[in-house]
């Protein structure tokens, strides 16, 4: 194609697109609460997935163990546990350390508070065993193992916390898409609407280009074009939005957690927009195609 | 040129619009397709434009087979023809200039070519001073000249005109009619369809007289037969 007919069908696409604004503002505007609510549920998903996987890698098994069982005891039990092959490393945590975090956590400064419990530490029995793993699913293994082996009261496993957190990712995933399907359907009904109500008004130049042997590309290329400038706007906008309110939500949700010293990370903006981006900016493309696509079908005979 | 045997083109069941037609037309002819309304001349030119494909007959236009001929193909095949109608059927959004350009920037045509093609077929048709005129603003005649540079700026082989002088009064009509037959002159094959008895009688140009579909009578510089 001459760098003349592009240019000649780029104007015409944006002439579309100005001609019938008001069709065009409704389309856009539609399309940007889809993909604006999708950039929600993404990244409400992915960084559930990315705090569950952090979870589990950081301390996946933790070992209590009988009250008055003596320190060489559980020193021991680490050494046997540590043969395992499934262990990638384990950390002996006693029951004063146990203590210190905890008041560290909970009391901050204001160590006038703790000092009341001085001499009677109230986690004495808290001495523990933190296990990381190789492989996370070797996990029920080397529990079974360990709960087989004396003097061990409890085991705590990740894999509880990370499964609550993964049903919640399941509902998030599955109720915002189906509202994103819904919006997406209407998405596509809008723009295939705005693009008819172009091809009606200018039926009858479509005629005239017929008669004067324009291909059927050449007929459809403006109006194509006009859903996916629809459609690809309706993305940018959102995701541009979404950026600064992701940076900021994130950053003051993590500000509110760090006061109560639970370590949590988000993924960052950049990051997450590697991969959210495309998708979206894909989305509005595809959806402003198949709108233009369906309503070229079917109101374009050429 | 344009080449018709035993054509027949039936609209849904009813009765054929044009019926076992056969004709031949030679390059560089002028023929008018005369006939009362409703005896098939837009028919034929609809069937010549590859707008409609016939039920039955084959016809052959400048050397291509409409019959059978590939979706793909038709817009080049268009491209042979230049068109004109009774309504001009201008863009009335874009100038004059812009309405003869058109039909350039639709095939493609380099802007380097389009900036010489297009001022010279408004000079041949005589509307030079008119570039920027809207044709809301334009006379019937005038109107029609552009749709004429419209139909012409690509070079057709043949011109096709479905009454071109139906909403035009008698002189404006000769005025474009003497304009056609001058582009039939430097070699484009006419072809109009037309009721106005007083330019078919004056021009003594050959005359293909339709009656319910069927031709009737074909003469060299015939003459107007009410039928
Ligand atoms: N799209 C159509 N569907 C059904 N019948 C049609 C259609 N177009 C034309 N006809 C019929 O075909 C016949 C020929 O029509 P056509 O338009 O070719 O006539 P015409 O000679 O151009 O008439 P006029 O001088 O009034 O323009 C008429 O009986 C008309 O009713
Ligand atoms: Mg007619």
């Amino acid at each position: 194609m001459r760098p003349s007919t592009i240019w000649y069908i780029l104007k015409q696409g944006f002439k579309n697109i100005k001609r019938n604004w008001m069709f065009s503002v409704a389309s856009v505007l539609t399309m940007a609460a889809c993909i604006f609510l999708f950039s929600i549920f993404y990244s409400i998903t992915t960084n559930v997935n990315y705090i569950t996987r952090q979870a589990e890698e950081k301390v996946p098994v933790t070992v209590f163990f009988d009250e008055g069982l003596p320190e060489e005891r559980i020193l021991e039990i680490s050494d046997i546990i540590r043969q395992r092959p499934e262990v990638e490393n384990i950390v002996y945590e006693s029951g004063d350390e146990a203590w210190e975090k905890f008041k560290e956590t909970y009391f901050g400064d204001d160590s006038a508070a703790a000092d009341g419990f001085r001499d009677d530490n109230p986690l004495v029995n808290s001495s523990n065993l933190q296990i990381s793993l190789n492989n996370l699913e070797q996990q029920s293994e080397l529990v079974s193992y360990i709960e087989g082996i004396e003097g061990v009261r409890s085991i705590n496993q990740s894999e509880q916390a990370a499964e609550t957190l993964e049903s919640v990712s399941n509902v998030v995933y599955y109720v915002s898409l189906v509202i994103i399907i819904i919006l997406l359907l209407i998405s596509v009904f809008l723009i295939s609407n705005t693009v008819s109500v172009g091809i009606t008004v200018r039926s009858e130049e479509i005629g005239i280009m017929k008669y004067i042997g324009a291909t059927d590309s050449f007929v459809r290329a403006p109006f194509v074009l006009e859903g996916i400038i629809l459609g690809t706007i309706g993305a940018l906008i959102p995701l541009g939005a979404f950026y600064f309110i992701y940076h900021e939500v994130a950053g003051f949700i993590l500000r509110t957690y760090n006061v109560l010293s639970l370590s949590i990370d988000f993924i960052s903006a950049p990051v997450i927009y590697r991969t959210l981006l495309p998708i979206g900016v894909a989305l509005g493309l595809g959806v402003g195609l198949i709108g233009s696509f369906v309503t070229i079908r079917k109101h374009l005979r050429v | 040129m344009i080449d018709l045997v035993d054509v027949t083109k039936t609209y849904g069941t009813d009765k054929p619009a044009l019926s076992h037609a056969s004709l031949h037309i030679d390059k560089g002819e002028f023929v008018f397709v005369v006939g009362s309304s409703g005896s098939g001349k837009s028919t034929l030119i609809k069937l010549l434009l590859k707008e409609l494909d016939a039920t039955s007959g084959s016809i052959t236009v400048s050397g291509e087979r409409l019959g059978g001929m590939k979706h793909k193909r038709i817009p080049k095949y268009r491209r042979k023809l230049g068109v004109v109608f009774q309504d001009f059927r201008l863009l009335k959004d874009r100038n004059v200039y812009e309405n003869v350009a058109f039909a350039q920037r639709v095939i493609g045509s380099p802007s380097r070519v389009l900036k010489k093609r297009v001022p010279e077929v408004l000079k041949e048709v005589g509307l030079s001073d008119k570039y920027h005129s809207m044709p809301d603003e334009l006379s019937g005649g005038e109107q029609q000249r552009v749709a004429l540079a419209r139909a012409l700026v690509n070079r057709p082989d043949i011109l096709l005109a479905d009454e071109p002088t139906g909403n035009l009064d008698p002189q404006t009509s000769d005025e474009i009619m003497a304009l056609i037959d001058t582009f039939n002159a430097r070699g484009t094959t006419v072809l109009v369809v037309t009721h106005n008895k007083e330019i078919v009688n004056a021009m003594r140009k050959r005359v293909v007289t339709m009656k319910d579909g069927l031709i009737v009578s074909d003469e060299k510089e015939g003459i107007y037969h009410e039928a």
